[in-house]
């Protein structure tokens, strides 16, 4: 267990830094995540936050990565719908940093 | 049992009696050099009393990669702070699990300097497997694996490391060269090795020939294996030196006999082999390796569906491909293009966790072959139908007026473009 304050509230985290309350999540958090993560947020790399966000409140789990790539291809052209470019903006995975950043639970990882 | 006094690991020790060779044995050993295999032995014996298991997991990459470590912590890290993190790496094995010493000696290095100095040849997945680094130092041997020329992968839901029986390098039997395909489809899809991107786990192993050494039909999603559509090679003069050696009575008793389709009949000292009746079982090829060998005109068949248990229990491959030629680019393409059209059906409309052999079930055969393109053939029936009542709906009764003709399947394709459009209404 850990925790992090920002603006004078206090975030509580799992032992790898993930948020424990996904409700608490705003901009912010995910902009102070990302630093953790020593990751310099663009446009692109919202988008796949934006979706990851959206797809959870409808269906309160974290999409198959399938899902994700058909859905960057759809905003962003077939060219950008590969792992390859999920990997170049989360160097880490998107199941781990994206969702991390995201505020979804951890993925646990499967032999 | 052994009367060690006070032992702090009564459970284990136990695993120590009987003639054969220990883990427990080994692992003790180790502890004196590396105290994490230690705690290691005292949480099994813990979990071992309990009958509990205290691996949790979690993700852990390196960067650019999604597969390739198998991360997990022990949820008594407290008590055990040397294994608190004690991650697997996969490390991407040679077609044929061929090594030289110094290869060996490398991975051996880094497995004592970054791990608990415990290797594994091979997984379940034929990989090796590295075990026991923590966050920091698992991506550092990572990083000396991948300097000294070695990659990881193959963990998640994506494509696992390909296998291969030894082929053609030392094996006679050898019906096309299963290394050099395991090297191409490794290369091919390293991308999807490295970054899984898959509903579930995918697996290939390739077998020179239908002994299948690879064991492919049980433990893969797609097993190749070695065959040929012309005669078996018969050798007459090797025919009658083995039956002088051993007896005729012996040919009959342990070939002629066990040819599971009696397919094969002895005259004067010569065999004769009614190739058309012959379902490529190997036994006879097996017992006279001298005076039989497979057919000239060789290639490979390719099956899909083989998995462990899980959503569904054990399955066995089943044909998909009766016969192709494995040597010229163009059919190295072709290959690829197959495995490329049902990874792209199987990645749009299976569900998650659903092995490709599960998912041939829930939308049957019919429509699977359909959405990869395949046109069905009389050797893809796995076995002949059990129950005699059919119902064809072209034969069918006519429906009450307005009933709609439900339509069996459940995908469509057009034939132009390969666009596919799924009913959703069951
Ligand atoms: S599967 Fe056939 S070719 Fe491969 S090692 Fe076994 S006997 Fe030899
Ligand atoms: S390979 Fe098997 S089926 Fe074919 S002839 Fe030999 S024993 Fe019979």
């Amino acid at each position: 267990m850990g925790s992090f304050e920002l603006n004078g509230r206090t975030y509580q985290t799992d032992e790898d830094g993930y948020l424990v309350n996904i409700e608490e999540w705003s901009k912010e958090v995910g902009e102070y995540l990302a630093k953790q993560e020593e990751l310099e947020m663009t446009e692109a790399h919202w988008e796949v936050i934006n979706f990851l966000r959206e797809y959870y409140e409808e269906y309160k789990i974290a999409p198959m990565i399938k899902i994700l790539v058909k859905a960057i291809a759809k905003k962003f052209g077939s060219e950008k719908g590969n792992t390859k470019y999920l990997y170049d903006l989360y160097p880490e995975g998107p199941a781990k940093q994206a969702c991390k950043i995201a505020g979804l639970p951890k993925p646990t990882g499967c032999v | 049992m052994s009367k060690k006094k006070e032992s702090k690991t009564p459970l284990l020790d136990d695993l120590e009696d009987g003639p054969w060779p220990s883990f427990i044995t080994d692992l003790k050993n180790l502890a004196k050099k590396k105290p994490a295999v230690g705690q290691l032995l005292g949480q099994l014996e813990q979990s071992y009393e309990e009958r509990w298991d205290h691996w949790l997991g979690t993700v852990i990459n390196t960067p650019g990669y999604g597969g390739g470590i198998i991360a997990r912590y022990s949820d008594i890290g407290n008590k055990f702070p040397d294994i608190a993190q004690f991650h697997t790496i996969r490390v991407i094995e040679p077609a044929g699990w061929v090594y030289s010493t110094d290869a060996l000696r490398q991975l051996c290095d880094i497995s004592e300097k970054y791990s608990a100095g415990i290797l594994q040849f091979h997984g379940m997945t034929g990989d090796i497997l590295m075990l026991g680094s923590n966050n920091e130092k698992t991506l550092e041997a990572a990083e000396e694996l991948m300097e000294k020329g070695w990659d990881i992968g193959g963990s998640g839901n994506g494509l696992r490391t390909l296998s291969c029986c030894i082929g053609p390098a030392y094996c006679e039997m050898a019906c096309f060269d299963t290394i050099k395909t395991t090297k191409f489809l490794t290369d091919t899809f390293i991308s999807q090795l490295h970054r899984p991107e898959f509903p579930y786990k995918f697996k290939f192993k390739l077998s020179g020939c239908p002994n299948d050494c690879a064991n492919s039909i049980q433990r893969s999603d797609m097993p190749i294996i070695g065959t040929w559509r012309d005669e078996i090679q018969v050798n007459q003069e090797e025919v009658k030196k083995f039956i002088d050696e051993k007896g005729e009575e012996y040919v009959v008793d342990n070939v002629i006999t066990r040819c599971p389709t009696k397919c094969i009949t002895l005259k004067n000292k010569k065999i004769e082999i009614d190739d058309k009746n012959c379902v490529k079982c190997m036994h006879c090829i097996n017992v006279m390796h001298k005076a039989l060998a497979p057919g000239k005109d060789r290639g490979v068949t390719i099956l899909l569906g083989g998995k462990r248990t899980l959503k569904i229990g054990d399955t066995m491959s089943s044909v998909i491909v009766p016969f192709m030629k494995l040597e010229t680019d163009e059919d190295y393409e072709k290959l690829i293009d197959l495995v490329r059209r049902i990874w792209e059906f199987w990645t749009e409309h299976g569900m998650d966790h659903e092995r490709v052999g599960e998912f041939i079930d829930r939308v049957g055969l019919g429509t699977f072959l359909d959405g990869i393109g395949l046109e069905p053939d009389p050797q893809m029936v796995r076995h002949p139908r059990t129950n005699p009542y059919i119902k064809f709906e072209e034969l069918a009764p006519p429906k009450i007026d307005g009933e709609p003709k439900v339509a069996p399947n459940v995908v469509d394709k057009e034939i132009e473009g390969r666009e596919i459009v799924v009913d959703m209404q069951k």
